[in-house]
């Protein structure tokens, strides 16, 4: 169950390809983000999954089965929509039962299954409200609840977090997270937000323009960036990039080495520069500190309150085991 | 929702429409030119073979059609002006905070929904009367002569009744034009050193010179087809026949069919140029 | 504004608007009060304004003698079966072009816009031949199309937008819960559309009731509708002032109470959307 294979996909719109031939294997009850910038194609990707776009050639298998010319209606998957999408003049009860309803259930059978999910997305007490008069919050579980009474082989979640506010945004991704957990069903999760795809994921797949750039773990994507791409897109803040020759005295065309596995001292190091904008958290320090011989600022990040301040004059020094190497088309290099 | 199904359902779904319009369009209208080439009298032996352009010639050069031109030309421009001018002032009016201006709002627009045949009955009777209407009593008050509106000052009667009839149509598209002006624009202007009037002139009017375009155009095409208002008061008579009626009364009344076909062509046209610009604008709005 | 206004300020608006607005109201409202006069106190010097006899009888004179019913009936049939008729043929029309837009959809739609801006008077003659010969002059039945036919541009053009405003997502989650194509437009968009094909019903009743080219031309006794029987005190007998304003009264009645609600859908409706 939930098994899905996209085979040699393409997609065009009019003569513009969007999505040059494209292969993944996503496995039963895998937590998969799709992360990317905007315009990359993922949301693209999880239409054609579900079916509400066709492939322009390729094929889509679930669970074994060809599916690429099958309606999305009997695909046996669950969307939940950016902006839920619930029927605006039905009660929460009633958007819940629907693919119920057009599933043939009877009434006696719809409610149960209603009041189980409700029970567990904590809707009870919500049922006879109408979506207009509900918070973005309690909006977003009704359209999971809406998507796990179909009992789906995969559950597709497009951007579904981008208009909560930002506390929100953290609880339910915990939610989702915790769901997961317990239906064990293979969920498909799109984002832009390279943090909720850390944190939720079982394998991150990253897209450019249509390409996978890389798929893998988050921390396999962390540690072993295939490219200048998906090295610089995880990790907040962005990893800094050198090249000339910075570069050069580690035999590559570009170095990445992210903030925080920089070290910072007033006295000595192997990088001088000064400090520009300090950005003080208490529980974290960020310095954008001006290095000799560099154009853009190099970010560093300290644990604690580390005391430099605008002007101050440093000396960085990198973690030489945490270098990561490109050749000059960005590919890493061992 | 690109499907193959929902592709051909829709084609279905919209062939009773397209073909509808398409026959009301073509089937009279083709009629009409084939009518503007013949020579065809109903009255006086029906259909008298083909005459090439000389109903075109002949409907130009007549001793009428100039006359209509111009009393068209004066009708439309003069209500455009009157609507406009007053319905931009309107609308500021009506912008402005007061209380009651819902009841307001629908005081000024009510005439809009009034049929043509009792706005013009109405004003031709009980205003305009020389002997017993408002505006004989009110002029008697002031020691004045009171005047023969729809005969000596016909066209200043129409234009009066239609203005009154479109004002409200002016007022509602400029207020929801001007209601959609972002009011911090406006404290912005003022933030830096605008008076009121530099705001009107630099902020206010460009604004709605969308809206007022719109309106023009859409009261153009309306108002060269007036037709009831005339019908009712004059007839046509006292220097108050325009192109439309021109050519109803060649052809419903002097059943002159080839002629009044012609003419027809010829308002056809002229709509046509009108509605052209009207939609350029529309057709860019769809893109949107 | 989030400043305070100043109360004179508001006062001032208020009262210049308010005199303005009755400027503009008079006529009606003169209409309406001449309607409870005797004709011999319409046409009274001085003219009176609140003061006079009220009486009912014109308007039972006017039902009575000139069978007024039948006119008022002919203009509901008319205008209610032009929007029918209208309804019926322009939300499939409308459904199809915001559903399942090709590139020629907005041709499509411009050129249905634009059969409307065709001035009547050039297609008078030959839809009054085609009436004649199919025994359609004079009847409810060849009104009401072509009303429909003048209406419908609009009617599209109302419901496009108006679908066009419902989000696609909620239709794309119908179909992902398992909705057929006639389940989704029964379940999910005609209840969605309602406000919307009510607006369009309500604009259209009203430009159709109030239609005078065609009504005036194409009917004689049998069909004629309120706006020809208007037209008829054109030419009249003896003292009728009170007797045309109360036949007016009743003929505006309806439509000033309807336009009331539909200011929105007028400006919606007759912009072609280039106005927001």
């Amino acid at each position: 169950m939930g098994q899905i294979t996209l085979n040699q996909i393409t997609k065009s719109f009019g003569d513009v390809q969007v999505i040059p031939p494209l292969d993944l294997q996503i496995d039963d009850g895998e937590f998969v983000v799709f992360v990317g910038p905007s315009g990359c194609g993922k949301s693209t990707l999880l239409r054609l999954i579900a079916g509400l776009e066709d492939v322009t050639s390729g094929e889509i298998d679930i669970d074994g089965r060809d599916a690429t010319e099958v309606p999305p209606a009997k695909r046996g998957l669950a969307m939940v929509f950016q902006s839920y999408a619930l029927y605006p003049h039905m009660s929460v009860r009633k958007n819940i039962a629907f693919p119920l309803r057009m599933a043939g259930l009877d009434k006696a059978a719809r409610n149960a299954k209603v009041d189980a999910a409700a029970k567990v997305l904590n809707l009870t007490d919500y049922l006879d409200r109408r979506p207009g008069q509900l918070s973005g919050g309690q909006r977003q579980r009704v359209a999971i609840g809406r998507a796990i009474v179909r009992e789906p082989a995969a559950f597709l979640f497009d951007e579904p977090l981008s208009n909560l506010d930002a506390a929100l945004r953290v609880n339910m991704r915990l939610e989702i997270s915790e769901l997961h957990q317990s239906l064990k069903t293979t969920m498909i999760y799109v984002t832009h937000d390279q943090v909720e795809a850390m944190t939720m994921a079982d394998k991150i797949v990253v897209l450019q323009a249509g390409v996978i750039e890389q798929v893998g773990s988050p921390l396999e994507l962390y540690h072993t960036p295939r490219n200048r791409f998906v090295a610089g897109f995880i990790g907040s803040p962005k990893m800094n990039f050198m090249m000339g020759a910075f570069a050069a005295e580690f035999d590559a065309a570009t170095i990445g080495i992210r903030p925080e596995h920089i070290s910072v001292s007033r006295s000595e190091g192997k990088w001088s520069g000064r400090v520009g904008v300090s950005e003080h958290l208490g529980s974290d320090t960020f310095l954008y500190v001006e290095v000799d011989g560099l154009s853009d600022p190099v970010t560093v990040r300290s644990t604690g309150e580390v005391g430099f301040r605008h002007g101050d004059t440093v000396y960085l020094t990198p973690d030489a085991g945490k270098i990561h190497r490109f050749n000059n088309q960005g590919l890493r290099i061992a | 929702m690109a499907t193959q199904h929902s592709r051909s359902a829709a084609r279905i779904m919209m062939a009773p429409a397209v073909f509808l319009l398409l026959g009301w369009m073509l089937i009279p209208l083709t009629m009409t030119l084939v009518f503007s080439f013949k020579k065809y009298l109903p009255l006086r032996g029906g259909d008298l073979g083909w005459v090439g352009f000389d109903n075109y010639v002949r409907f130009v050069s007549s001793s009428a059609f100039w006359p209509s031109v111009q009393t068209t030309l004066v009708i439309v421009g003069g209500v455009l002006v009157i609507t406009i001018v007053l319905g931009v002032l309107l609308s500021i009016l009506l912008d402005q905070p007061m209380w009651g201006q819902g009841i307001v709002r629908i005081l000024v627009i009510a005439p809009f929904f009034v049929m043509p045949t009792v706005s013009a009955l109405v004003w031709k009777n009980m205003f305009m009367d020389p002997v017993n209407g408002l505006f004989a009593h009110l002029w008697q008050a002031f020691g004045a002569q009171p005047i023969e509106w729809l005969s000596d000052a016909s066209l200043l009667s129409i234009i009066i009744i239609v203005s009154w009839q479109w004002l409200p149509f002016a007022t509602l598209i400029l207020l929801t034009a001007i209601q959609s002006l972002d009011s911090e624009q406006l404290e912005a202007a003022e933030m830096d050193g605008a008076p009121p009037l530099a705001r009107f002139g630099f902020i206010i009017l460009p604004h709605l010179s969308r809206a007022i375009t719109i309106v023009i155009l859409i009261q153009t095409i309306f108002l060269l087809a007036i037709f009831a208002e005339i019908f009712v008061t004059t007839g046509g008579a006292f220097g108050t026949r325009t192109l439309t009626y021109l050519i109803f009364q060649r052809v419903l009344e002097s059943q002159n069919v080839g002629l009044g076909s012609a003419g027809g062509v010829y308002a056809i046209i002229l709509a046509n140029i009108v509605a052209i610009f009207l939609m350029r604008i529309v057709g860019k709005n769809l893109d949107a | 504004m989030a400043r305070a206004v100043t109360t004179r300020r508001k006062t001032i608006n208020t009262l210049a608007a308010w005199a303005i607005g009755l400027l503009i109201f008079f006529p009606i409202l003169w209409t309406i009060l001449t309607s409870f006069k005797t004709e011999a106190q319409a046409i009274n010097d001085p003219p009176l304004f609140l003061f006079f006899d009220w009486t009912l009888e014109n308007y039972a004179v006017v039902q009575e003698r000139s069978d007024y019913m039948r006119y008022l009936w002919n203009s509901v049939i008319i205008a209610g079966g032009s929007t029918l008729l209208g309804i019926l043929i322009g939300v499939p029309a409308a459904w199809s072009m915001a559903f399942v837009p090709s590139k020629r959809t907005k041709d499509i739609l411009m050129w249905m816009l634009s059969t409307k801006m065709l001035p009547a008077v050039g297609v008078l003659y030959p839809i009054y031949l085609l009436f004649i010969e199919l025994g359609l002059l004079d009847t409810r039945v060849g009104l009401t199309l072509v009303l429909m036919l003048i209406n419908l541009p609009i009617i599209i053009w109302m419901l496009y937008t108006y679908f066009k405003e419902i989000p696609g997502e909620i239709l794309e989650a119908a179909r992902m819960d398992g909705a057929t194509l006639k389940e989704e437009i029964l379940y999910i968009l005609t209840p969605m559309a309602i406000p919307g094909i009510a607006s369009t019903v309500l604009l259209n009743i009203i430009l159709a009731w109030n239609e005078a080219f065609w009504t005036l031309n194409l009917t004689a006794a049998k069909a004629a509708p309120l706006t020809a029987f208007i037209a008829s005190y054109s030419s009249p007998e003896g003292l009728f002032y009170a007797k045309l304003s109360a036949a007016s009264t009743m003929a505006i009645a309806p439509i000033l109470i309807l336009g009331w609600f539909s200011q929105k859908q007028l400006v919606r409706g007759l912009t072609f959307g280039a106005v927001k």
